[in-house]
């Protein structure tokens, strides 16, 4: 009933916001590693177009029910999602759906950079390269180039596409994963505590580039720094001890927090 | 009790201050440096003591190999003419292979050496001094240039491995020194005396002597030995065991006597060093010898009667009794003389690495051994590493994590330290009973070998790919890619160097390996090397175990070359796993 009830007043505000829906929206989601039940009757919607920010203290499920949005957690075993997550209204985890086209519309940017031990051209082509998305040298050029600009890398990069993408530094590699990921035209990027290896120029690069990639893309961010959530994102979900305690338009939250315990968090009373 | 439970509380709370300079604390202190020293003590005597015996071993091999690497033959200029090969004529490849090209070797030695007449004489030099094979090499160069016949041709005579063996070093050592007296031979050829103007030989004589004492005393020894367990004979052999005694008794207590002699002539037998006289350009054996006075056998006939001057002729000792070596004196001098004839060249022992398996030991080389050990290897490595890395790719990446892939992982870990001559038994019973492939052959050994190198080559896989890290595999399942492509494009790669050196440990481990192949048939006698994987073949290590059970001491270098070529190999694929693994690390 509480739920409804916050769900409906979120709906509407993001709403007015963006005019543009949901792009991502749970219901009922729980989450088991083995025993251990981590998300608990969890139910969000993420706005088209927007950046939202899931935050909260370390272990309570904020990373986890991310990696539910693109299945990720199929590669844990002993992980068990009940619940209904729908993008664009399609089930994600329904049978019938194949989670490879789905990871394709729903990419992701890790806490490491994490770039394939292969040249940058590559990184940031591998992902058109296996969905077959072009065959043409020069598509592949473009697409290269295109993300690579997108992702504000370009003119690091443009001499030196052949070098190994692990020689950058760490700034660098993400926004080479951020171009790797955008290469593939997702529709959701996934972005798991980006700029926590970071330094704060390379994180504000990167903040600068979440701002502009939101035109295109519905991002959902989890973050520690409660001012990288201030800063970059339009709406604000806080997790606690595997239930989202509160969800609200960015300012909202941090403003005007309905909740003890969010207020407690976000002005550092525990986390 | 009560003082302890303060002390550790005062420690412990944090206020109470600790006194780091009491007595207690620095001793505290000082005994967990010394441990430390201590323990770093201990590894490096470990070190120290594990250098000392690969150096030992190292050492060891090498100077036992070392020789095998080298051979001596004949380089002579030979003729061989019609009448001597007898081949009627002919001059077909056939008749020329059958022809007898030693026949013009022996042709051409006897005329150096016309006093070798007896049938017993040249038995001894022309079968045990040259090698069977002593004419191949004419052959081949007549068999390419049949226009040679007739005419003089520089060849190499192969020399037989004790002849080999004594150029080398190996059969004797010999001393020697310049006389001072003037001496006169009584003749040329035959028995000869000479006599000398002064006591020349007292000193060789007393030489002798003292050796007959050793020799009687190790006889005296023995005697004894014998008459102690003369009660535990049975009854009915007894007395002929006594008697059989009471003989050697006799016979050492002559020697005694004869060694503790003064003055008067001695016999000098095949028990102690030969002594020679090198005169004249001739050579004679001393059979008995008094202080200035000596008797003896001519071995090669002196130019001459004429007076040995002072410092012109020499006395040699072959310091290994005749009767304890495999050359005899008339052996070794005729040898001597082929060198003096400046026929003897020593060289590397190409044939070594160019020739197989032989029963005569001059003529074995590894070549048999090396290409059945490639043609092995090549069907382990053929099979393993495809089917050791997609099992290891497969258990690792796809088998679903439960009790029967757990009972899979466990079999596969004892699979590795299943003594390796099961996995012959197996190839034996499967391979070669049921399948019916060829016993002996390349392709069940490599069979063999796989069987016993996949489980370390999956274990070195599925360990090399648990490494990569998996943000790499996440990574590219967050860009869509299918499980089967992250792995192939992405973990696999990495995993390479991992796996390629387990491959190379392994195989280097298949390489050494002997015992499965015993029991496949390997270990037989084959003089041909291999040609394809079906025709029986043998490998190095069993081509080394074969030759170690040879009585010939050069088959003993022989093995301990072919340990050396071995090693080799062993080292070189080593050092491509680490070349290997240096090459292709990537970091991340």
């Amino acid at each position: 009933m509480m739920q409804h009830m916050t769900m409906g007043e979120s709906s509407n505000e993001v709403g007015m916001q963006t005019d543009l829906g949901s792009a991502v929206t749970a219901r009922g989601v729980d989450v088991y590693y083995g025993e251990k039940h981590a998300i608990k009757n969890l139910s969000v919607d993420i706005p088209a177009k927007a950046v939202t920010s899931f935050i909260g203290p370390s272990g309570c499920g904020k990373s986890t029910f991310l990696r539910c949005i693109n299945r990720m957690n199929d590669t844990i075993s002993i992980c068990r999602v009940t619940g209904d997550i729908k993008l664009d209204g399609e089930d994600i985890y329904n049978p019938k759906l194949d989670v490879v086209q789905l990871r394709a519309r729903v990419g992701m940017v890790f806490q490491k950079p994490n770039p394939f031990p292969k040249s940058i051209y590559e990184n940031v082509a591998y992902g058109a390269r296996i969905h077959g998305l072009t065959t043409l040298k020069a598509d592949l050029d473009n697409l290269v180039e295109g993300s690579l600009r997108r992702a504000s890398l370009w003119d690091e990069v443009k001499d030196r596409l052949d070098q190994t993408g692990t020689g950058l530094s760490g700034g660098q590699q993400q926004r080479l994963c951020i171009a790797r990921a955008i290469a593939v035209s997702p529709e959701v990027i996934l972005m798991d505590e980006p700029c926590s290896a970071l330094d704060p120029i390379a994180t504000a690069r990167i903040e600068e580039l979440i701002d502009e990639l939101r035109q295109n893309y519905t991002i959902i961010i989890v973050t520690h720094s409660m001012q990288q959530a201030a800063r970059v994102s339009q709406k604000t979900a806080f997790f606690h001890l595997g239930t989202l305690v509160e969800e609200g338009p960015t300012t909202t939250i941090f403003t005007t927090p309905k909740d003890k315990r969010t207020q407690d968090y976000i002005t550092g009373r525990f986390g | 009790m009560t003082d302890l439970t303060q002390q550790i509380s005062a420690t412990t709370s944090g206020t109470g201050a600790v006194d780091f300079s009491s007595a207690a604390w620095q001793s505290r202190l000082h005994k967990r440096y010394a441990a430390e020293r201590r323990f770093k003590l201990y590894g490096m005597m470990a070190i120290a003591f594990a250098g000392l015996f690969i150096l030992f071993l190292v050492s060891d091999i090498l100077i036992k190999g070392i020789p095998a690497f080298r051979e001596h033959k004949l380089v002579m200029s030979l003729t061989p003419t019609q009448e001597l090969i007898g081949n009627n004529g002919k001059t077909d490849r056939d008749s020329l292979m059958q022809a007898d090209w030693t026949a013009v070797v022996r042709a051409t030695i006897r005329e150096q050496f016309p006093e070798v007449t007896s049938r017993g004489q040249r038995s001894k030099f022309y079968n045990e001094l040259i090698s069977l094979s002593g004419g191949d090499d004419l052959r081949g160069k007549v068999m390419a240039d049949p226009a040679l016949l007739g005419k003089p041709v520089k060849a190499e005579v192969l020399l037989s491995d004790d002849a080999d063996l004594y150029f080398k070093g190996n059969v004797t050592k010999r001393a020697g020194r310049a006389a001072s007296t003037l001496a006169t031979p009584s003749g040329t050829t035959g028995d000869v005396t000479i006599t000398a103007q002064g006591p020349e030989f007292i000193s060789d004589l007393a030489r002798i002597r003292t050796e007959l004492g050793n020799v009687a005393k190790l006889a005296l020894f023995e005697t004894n030995r014998l008459k102690a367990i003369i009660p535990k004979q049975p009854a009915d052999k007894q007395q002929s065991f006594v008697d059989q005694v009471a003989r050697q008794e006799k016979a050492a207590t002559d020697l005694q006597a004869r060694a503790s002699a003064t003055g008067g002539k001695e016999s000098i037998g095949s028990e102690v060093p030969s002594i020679l006289i090198k005169a004249n350009g001739g050579l004679i054996k001393v059979t008995e010898l008094s202080e200035n006075m000596v008797s003896g056998t001519v071995l090669t006939p002196l130019q001459s009667t004429d007076a040995f001057k002072a410092g012109n002729w020499q006395i040699v000792s072959l310091l290994t009794p005749e009767g304890s070596r495999k050359l005899s004196d008339q052996q070794i001098a005729w040898l001597d003389k082929m060198k003096d004839l400046g026929w003897v060249n020593s060289g590397f022992a190409w044939r070594f690495f160019t020739s197989g398996d032989s029963r005569e030991p001059e003529q074995a080389g590894i070549l048999g051994g090396l290409a059945g050990s490639a043609l092995t290897m090549l069907v382990t490595l053929g099979l393993c590493l495809p089917i050791g890395v997609a099992a290891a790719i497969y258990l690792e990446e796809f088998a679903p994590k439960n009790r029967f892939t757990d009972l899979i992982e466990v079999n596969i870990n004892n699979l590795a330290a299943v003594p390796s001559i099961v996995f012959g038994l197996l190839g034996l019973a499967v391979f070669i009973n049921k399948f019916d492939m060829p016993r002996s052959s390349a392709l069940v050994g490599g069979l063999v070998l796989a069987l016993l190198v996949l489980p370390t080559i999956i274990i070195a896989s599925r360990a090399a790919l648990k490494a990569v890290p998996p943000s790499i595999r996440e990574a590219a399942l967050g860009l869509g890619a299918s499980h089967q492509q992250a792995v192939f494009h992405h973990v696999l790669p990495l995993a390479m160097p991992g796996i390629l050196t387990g491959t190379i440990i392994g195989m280097a481990h298949a390489l050494g390996e002997t015992a499965p192949l015993l029991m496949i048939g390997m270990v037989a006698f084959i003089m041909e090397a291999p040609k394809s994987l079906v025709e029986s073949a043998t490998v190095l290590p069993v081509q080394i175990f074969l030759w170690s059970d040879l009585p010939e001491a050069a088959f003993q270098a022989k093995t301990a070359g072919a340990i050396i070529v071995l090693l080799c190999f062993l080292f070189v694929m080593n050092g491509a796993a680490i070349w290997l693994r240096k090459k292709f690390e990537t970091r991340w």
